[in-house]
């Protein structure tokens, strides 16, 4: 591991001076996948990120900072975790759209819970602790919804998952008046605006989370029925597994982990705000960082090591995009023609064997 | 060239003036097969001729090639008395002929009248033009499904005669019916031989095929047919018994032996058997002292596969039990509504006095059925994952901790004896499955199946697409595991020469049971007799030089 670094720095570095892209891309790509010991292996984005960070140093002396990839790592965990839940629904050929609305939905309706009527709460007074409960269990409905109409209902899931977002986001419109909800209690933004110095608790709990879920998906029975479910669901029943099961199970993780994402981001701005996942569009973001890290659109195929990549990818290029000061009025269509761009790259260094998982 | 000199070649079919259809000195070989050797045949107007044969018989290929999606390797194909466009030319092809395949080429979201027009509409559509026409057709044939109705909700009996109104529209003067009745009802079949019967009246050719031999009886004047590629009768059906018929498919025993199936002489399914008959295996009457582990009674199952209705039947421990007959029969869907992988509409499956609910493959699993689907790539296996990992996805529960951790060093230490066993060649635990041949493959679906011990293993057509090696090797390790484990084995195949393992045969005809062979040795010929829903002994062959094989029937 330690002698690792090297022969992808040097490579890299002839990337940075010399104009010819491809090859030497190729060549680093080649060698990732040469590399037998299984988690090098997976890390096909490894080549891109290091030629982001090489232009982020280039573009900006505070690039290269503790304190910019503290902020990096506390802007993107709450991405993060959406991005997890997005690639495990992905993984047994599905897909949800409305994750997003859940990131604004689930800690809008705690919020409202916790804060007194003065700041346009419900009156109820929760308890913060209580109210972060009421935060899972809306995900959690909201995912079993979702999971029974699509696997038991068998309706399509993109259009069950467009239409749960229009009501969910009118809902997280509709409790509050399309107020913005201050005050929240520090136990409730505690997941997203604390840190340990310059260690930010989100980034910590994001990065057990993605930890956590990629060794489930690679040693726990369930987590392999998941790539069996996704990759050959007939195959998968007639061994016996309940594909049923697995995949409602897999649309409710996935929602409750939108609303952790959603705890998070509201306690970064410290603000549950209406705009807060739909309006802001997130979605594209989750769908890109999935696929960029090696998730298969298509099912039973991806790894949580690729979906980290992708995350801390998209939040380097914001990053990148805000240090060189490019102008607001510009900063959406940059952003958007630098994920396709990445999604390009990323297939061609990763080739067919992105992210693969036997 | 001259046509009318090549038209007395079919015998006592051709008469008079040109055939409408004839196909001389056709070969085709798909690798080392030949599919077709030599076939002549030729179809009149105003003619229903009959097409049999066996599975294999290169019925297909010749429908295929006269339909024009494949070249032959050697021969020609006239309408008419004309050269056939060439092959690809659909258009002008259909001006002459067209086929109702087995599987429907309806757009069910269109409605009848588009269908029937279906790829011949002009640029611009006028719908009243169309409807005009369709209804014309309808009319003109006696036919009674309005212009506007969608294909969606019709019968597939009305299916098919939208496809044949589809033809007929296109001015085909010759329509080819594959299996037409395969998934009709008596009543629905006997509607569309009035209809097959007005088209040949009205002037069209008609070449029916089918495996129903009283069907052809019933319909067509003349009969054809194919084994293993050649043309090896034509007759009319008139001069013809049953008999004769099946003795032509089958061949006789002196004729057909070195075309018959590879391994297994020719006459008895059996006489392969005592080679590789299981150790100490109970004989067949003593069966009856084990445990019964499977019951079925009254199962009714309505699936596209095949119906079911009001099929009984008991497996014993230790017992391999066959279950045969044509596609349609529902040789395929018994078993896998045993093994809970489709749901079934009545009646009741017990493993060992437990119920097990329809459509309930996890539920059926835990109880110990096994099974070894049908369709290996859809249902066998995951393609992307791992050797080991596949062969252990029935046990990974067991293999797992209590708290679901599945360790892949496990799943390779208990996939290994499984795969050493059916000698699957891999390049290691890890290599997907999609990388494995064919055979390979296959034997990994069994091991997954093996890897749970059950007590009934359900195998559907479990050699198909593997090689004869192999496939001793597959049959024998599964009667291997009956023998050993006391497992009952069910064996639904429609590949005769598999049931020379079992210890009973049981034939199903359009989803009932039709008969059962009690114990082995199972005749080949009385087989096919049955499968075909005949009665009454085994037929004499008539053609062959050696009648013998068919008298050691067991009776």
């Amino acid at each position: 591991m330690i002698e690792n670094p090297t022969p992808e720095t040097s490579a890299a570095i002839t990337v940075g001076s010399g104009g010819q892209r491809a090859a030497p891309l190729a060549a680093v790509g080649a060698w990732a996948r040469s590399v037998n010991t299984g988690v090098l292996r997976e890390v096909a984005l490894l080549p891109v990120l290091v030629l982001l960070i090489i232009v982020g140093t280039i573009v900006s002396p505070a690039f290269l900072t503790v304190s910019n990839f503290a902020g990096i790592g506390q802007q993107s965990s709450a991405l993060g975790v959406v991005v997890v839940g997005e690639s495990l629904i992905l993984m047994i050929g599905g897909m949800d759209l409305s994750l997003e609305a859940t990131y604004g939905l689930a800690p809008m309706v705690a919020a409202w819970l916790i804060v007194p009527t003065s700041a346009f709460g419900a009156g109820t007074d929760l308890s913060p602790y209580l109210g972060i409960l009421v935060l899972l269990a809306v995900g959690a409905v909201v995912g079993l919804v979702n999971g029974l109409l699509i696997v038991k209902g068998r309706l399509n899931g993109f259009i069950v998952t467009l239409g749960m977002t229009i009501v969910l986001a009118g809902l997280q419109n509709g409790i509050v008046k399309a107020q913005t909800l201050f005050n929240l209690p520090t136990a409730f933004g505690y997941l997203g605006s604390a840190s340990y110095g310059q260690l930010p608790v989100s980034l910590i709990v994001a990065a057990a989370i993605f930890i956590l879920v990629g060794l489930f998906l690679r040693y726990h029975r369930t987590g392999r029925a998941i790539y069996a479910v996704g990759g050959n669901p007939a195959a998968a029943r007639a061994a016996g597994i309940k594909v049923d099961r697995v995949k409602i199970g897999v649309y409710v993780a996935g929602s409750v982990l939108a609303a952790i994402g959603g705890l998070m981001e509201a306690g970064r701005v410290s603000a549950v705000t209406g705009q807060q996942g739909y309006e802001e569009g997130i979605i594209f973001s989750v769908f890109a960082a999935a696929v960029i890290g090696g998730v298969s659109l298509k099912g039973g195929r991806g790894n949580m090591i690729g979906a980290a990549s992708g995350v801390i990818l998209l939040g380097i290029v914001a990053d990148i995009l805000d240090l060189a000061n490019v102008s607001n009025y510009w900063i959406e269509a940059i952003d958007g023609a630098v994920i396709l761009f990445a999604l390009f790259l990323a297939r061609v260094v990763g080739g067919e064997s992105t992210a693969e998982e036997r | 060239m001259t046509s009318s000199g090549a038209l007395t070649r079919g015998g006592p079919l051709t008469s008079g003036d040109a055939a409408l259809v004839e196909v001389s000195g056709i070969d085709k070989r798909f690798g080392t097969t030949r599919a077709l050797r030599g076939v002549d045949l030729a179809v009149n107007a105003g003619q229903c001729l009959g097409l049999v044969g066996r599975n294999g018989a290169g019925k297909s290929t010749l429908v295929s090639i006269l339909s024009g999606l494949t070249e032959p390797d050697a021969g020609t194909v006239r309408f008419g008395g004309e050269p056939a466009p060439r092959v690809g030319d659909i258009g002008r092809w259909h001006e002459w002929i067209a086929t109702v395949f087995q599987h429907s080429m309806i757009v069910p979201d269109l409605s009848v009248a588009e269908n029937v027009f279906l790829g011949t509409l002009p640029g611009l559509v006028s719908w009243r033009d169309m409807r005009r026409r369709t209804r014309g057709i309808m009319r003109e044939w006696g036919f009674d499904i309005a212009p506007e109705t969608p294909c969606r909700g019709l019968a597939v009996e009305q299916l098919q005669i939208v496809e044949i109104a589809r033809a007929l529209a296109r001015g085909a003067r010759c329509v080819i019916l594959d299996e037409p009745t395969a998934a009709l009802e008596r009543k629905a079949a006997q509607r569309l031989f009035d209809r097959v019967r007005q088209l040949a009246d009205g002037g069209v050719a008609v070449l029916y095929i089918s495996h129903h031999l009283e069907e052809v009886f019933e319909i067509c004047q003349d009969v054809a047919v194919l084994r293993d590629g050649e043309l090896v009768l034509t007759a009319p059906t008139a001069s013809l018994s049953r008999d004769d018929l099946v003795a032509a498919m089958v061949g006789g025993a002196g004729s057909a032996a070195p075309a018959a199936v590879p391994g297994a002489p020719a006459g008895t399914v059996a006489s392969a058997r005592p080679g590789r008959r299981r150790s100490p295996a109970p004989p067949a009457e003593a069966a009856g002292q084990h445990e019964v582990v499977l019951a079925v009674d009254g199962l009714t199952a309505d699936s596209a596969r095949g119906r079911l209705s009001d099929v009984s039947l008991r497996v014993h421990a230790g017992e391999i039990v066959g279950v045969t007959g044509l596609l349609s029969a529902g040789v395929a869907t018994i078993g896998r509504a045993i093994a809970g992988a489709e749901a079934y509409s009545g009646g009741e499956v017990r493993l060992r006095g437990r119920r097990i609910p329809s459509g309930r493959r996890d539920v059926a699993q835990r109880a110990g059925i096994g099974y070894i689907p049908e369709d290996r790539r859809a249902e066998g296996f995951v393609a992307h994952l791992g050797v080991a990992e596949n062969a252990t996805m029935t046990i990974s529960r067991q293999l797992s901790g209590r708290l679901g951790i599945l360790r892949p060093r496990t799943r390779a230490a208990a996939a290994a004896p499984l795969t050493a066993r059916l000698s699957l060649v891999s390049s290691g635990p890890g290599q997907p499955a999609r990388e494995l041949s064919g055979g390979n493959q296959q034997k990994l679906t069994v091991a997954r199946t093996l890897a749970h011990r059950p007590a009934l293993i359900v195998a559907i057509t479990p050699t198909r697409g593997v090689d004869v090696a192999s496939k001793e090797l597959l049959l024998s390790s599964l009667a291997g595991v009956a023998a050993d484990s006391g497992a009952g084995l069910l064996l639904c195949t429609d590949e005769l020469s598999d049931l020379a393992i079992c210890d009973r045969v049981i034939v199903l005809v359009r989803g009932e049971v039709f008969t059962e062979f009690p114990h082995p040795p199972f005749d080949r010929d009385e087989l096919i007799v049955a499968t075909e829903g005949m009665t009454g002994g085994a037929p004499r062959i008539v053609t062959g030089p050696a009648a013998g094989p068919a008298e050691e029937t067991a009776e």
